[in-house]
């Protein structure tokens, strides 16, 4: 009798460590590996964790930044990449490589201003350019005070501050000075760092806030998320269309859904979008796959990820101040998905 | 019996005969050993400035020796230059030694000489705790608690008062907003004088106690027991002890990049934001995004490994004059 107990138990726990040996197995093949951007760490992290729920298999994002990102999916060494500066089509065809839109963020100007608060200052990005190009240096200069007409402005030396790392953050930003100023074209450029004409850097999202909040007569430009949570004071921006609109998850998903993403590898920069209520520095956030990969069951398992983050993840994204694809974007991805990786 | 006794000597001999031959080859392979510890610094040293030279090549391939004069940093047209990030490590280190040093100095000598008995245990363990303390919360410190403190009540009256002085007044003059090079300065002399003091604090308690008895006999002040007897007594290792502070302060990162501002622009005063080679290295490594970029980074390391090199040197050479003067005196 006791014997029996005996066996039986231990046949029970062989059986259970080879069903565990099998389970891991079968879960470590079918991991996902990822790298890239941190800006769209959190919301990946969430998505990951809800797939990992309901389906077992594990992502593993290593958020290294997009340049970082890039090589590593050059390198082979990851499933995919996920970057905020867009490859252009040509370099996409010489790596191999598809890409597609996997989320929509933006960027915010946010000012310390003595007695202002959030939404009241008007802005528009020529305006903003020449602050940011170092021409307008005082706070109740003509271009600003013609802009808010009524409102007090003290007469106060303008620190401007910008990332000192490169950041998805500041290519956008970069892109969308360069939309609507020709100076900044020709003087400054875009990319995920630039040679900053006049202001101080800030290490990261945080590090740019902390500053803001610290230097008085200061602004500078975050995530919304960082303006939103940190209770900054932002800024209305005149769009394309003439109106002034407030950052918030509508009037990025506006900019997102005016764009007709009908470049080839969805090479489009969102900023400047037209559309009433569009913000005017939309950004994206692009996935980096190869289109034959070497481990085709890892990627089908990346690919049924990304589906089901994008079809049914808007929820976890909106409440981090994150915002989701349009539906007809998705059913877009989803049929160059079927045309391009294998 | 006379026999046994020859034996057991004679087995004795081949005993201590066998010992001896053991205890050479031990001590051979004892030096052997230690040798290859000491040749593991060199060859780590040299490896990584190698690598480091390896890595920069194509930077200085592409800009020449102006590299290192150049103010230039654009990413975006792929032209870099090291002179903002050099002057920045230099200034933010010397500002720190400045500083550090003399109250290191003040330290030692009030633990060794001056402070009770039940005082010394307890202050000593506090140094050596924050000696522990990471670089990122002192950067955190000085950027949430110190920068503040200083953009209300220090600079806005240094800007005032020692911005009119003559020859010196620029380098005081700018807005305060309580980041740039001076405050990067003594944030990283907080953090090297533990480094400093520690090492002066064991040094000075290596002195043996009859040269100061006598010292005092005499009818010597402490100031000038310590100055006379303690100082020169253990000049070297004190040096010692400030090269290591050097050290860590020419290459610190986290901190640094907190309070410094990451601006690159060259400018005489203190108050406005700059650079530093570790902080530039930190903050844009990551998304460097074309071979020039990550290759003028690791350029920039290199030239680091060259700034403290020289330093350290000219610092050795000044210490060898002052123990040849020393000489000549006595």
């Amino acid at each position: 009798m006791q014997t029996q107990t005996l066996v039986r138990r231990l046949t029970q726990i062989a059986a259970a460590s080879v069903a565990a040996t099998l389970f891991a197995a079968n879960a470590y093949a079918t991991d996902i590996t990822g790298a890239g951007s941190t800006f769209i760490y959190p919301v990946l992290s969430k998505w990951s964790a809800s797939y990992n729920a309901k389906t077992g298999s594990k992502v593993n994002y290593q958020s290294i930044g997009s340049g970082g990102g890039i090589a590593q999916i050059k390198a082979g060494t990851v499933t995919f990449g996920a970057t905020d500066m867009p490859l252009k089509p040509e370099d996409l065809q010489k790596a191999g490589l598809a890409q597609f839109p996997a989320i929509i963020g933006g960027v915010v100007p946010v000012v310390n201003v003595a007695g202002l608060k959030a939404g009241e200052m008007k802005m528009t990005g020529a305006v903003l350019a020449d602050i940011y190009l170092g021409k307008i240096t005082k706070w109740d200069d003509a271009a600003i005070t013609a802009l808010n007409p009524g409102m007090k402005l003290p007469d106060a030396k303008i620190t401007v501050v910008h990332r000192s790392d490169g950041s998805g953050t500041t290519f956008n930003f970069a892109n969308y000075l360069g939309k609507v100023s020709p100076e900044w074209k020709t003087k400054v450029g875009e990319g995920t760092s630039v040679n900053w004409p006049t202001g101080l850097g800030g290490k990261g999202n945080e590090g740019v806030s902390a500053y803001v909040n610290q230097i008085k007569g200061s602004i500078g430009y975050v995530e919304l998320a960082y303006a939103l949570q940190n209770k900054m004071a932002f800024m209305k921006m005149k769009n394309q269309a003439g109106d002034y609109v407030e950052p918030s998850v509508s009037s990025f998903a506006a900019a997102a859904a005016s764009a007709t993403w009908a470049e080839p590898d969805f090479y489009e920069i969102i900023t400047n979008a037209p559309g009433k209520a569009s913000w005017p520095i939309a950004a994206s956030t692009w996935v980096l796959m190869y289109k034959q990969p070497k481990d085709a069951a890892q990627s089908k398992e990346a690919l049924t990820f990304f589906k089901d983050a994008l079809e049914h993840g808007q929820a976890e994204a909106k409440a981090l101040d994150y915002v989701s694809l349009p539906e007809s974007l998705v059913k877009k991805i989803e049929a160059y998905w079927a045309a391009n990786i294998k | 019996m006379l026999e046994t006794t020859a034996m057991s000597a004679r087995v004795e001999d081949k005993v201590a005969h066998d010992r001896d031959r053991r205890e050479q080859r031990l001590d051979g392979l004892f030096r052997r050993v230690v040798m290859a510890c000491a040749l593991f610094v060199l060859v780590a040293l040299l490896g990584a400035a190698l690598s480091m030279l390896w890595g920069g090549k194509e930077a200085f391939q592409t800009f020449g020796p102006s590299f290192v004069w150049s103010t230039d940093w654009d990413a975006v047209n792929h032209k870099f230059g090291a002179l903002v990030p050099i002057y920045g490590t230099l200034v933010t280190a010397a500002i720190a030694m400045v500083i550090a040093v003399p109250v290191s100095f003040g330290i030692a000598l009030f633990l060794t000489e001056i402070a009770p008995g039940w005082l010394r245990g307890p202050v000593s363990a506090a140094i050596e705790l924050l000696a522990g303390i990471p670089s990122i919360i002192y950067g955190m410190w000085g950027l949430f608690v110190f920068v503040p403190f200083l953009a209300e009540n220090v600079y806005p009256w240094l800007d005032a008062h020692a911005g009119a002085l003559p020859l010196v007044g620029p380098m005081f003059q700018g807005p305060p907003i309580g980041l740039g090079m001076l405050t990067a300065g003594i944030v990283l002399a907080i953090m090297v004088i533990p480094f400093i003091s520690s090492v002066m604090r064991e040094v000075f308690n290596t002195v043996p106690a009859p040269l100061k008895e006598s010292a005092y006999a005499v009818g010597n002040t402490t100031w000038e027991v310590v100055w006379d007897i303690v100082l020169p007594y253990t000049r070297t290792a004190v040096v010692g002890g400030i090269f290591l502070g050097l050290g860590r302060a020419l290459g610190e990162t986290m901190a640094v990049t907190f309070v410094l501002g990451n601006a690159h622009q060259l400018s005489l005063s203190l108050l406005e934001p700059g650079n530093s080679i570790a902080a530039t290295i930190a903050n844009e490594f990551t998304e460097a995004d074309s071979p020039v970029y990550i290759s003028s980074l690791i350029a920039l390391g290199f030239l680091l490994f060259v700034v403290t090199f020289i330093v350290l040197a000219i610092a050795r050479l000044m210490l060898s004059r002052l123990s040849r003067q020393a000489g000549s005196h006595a």
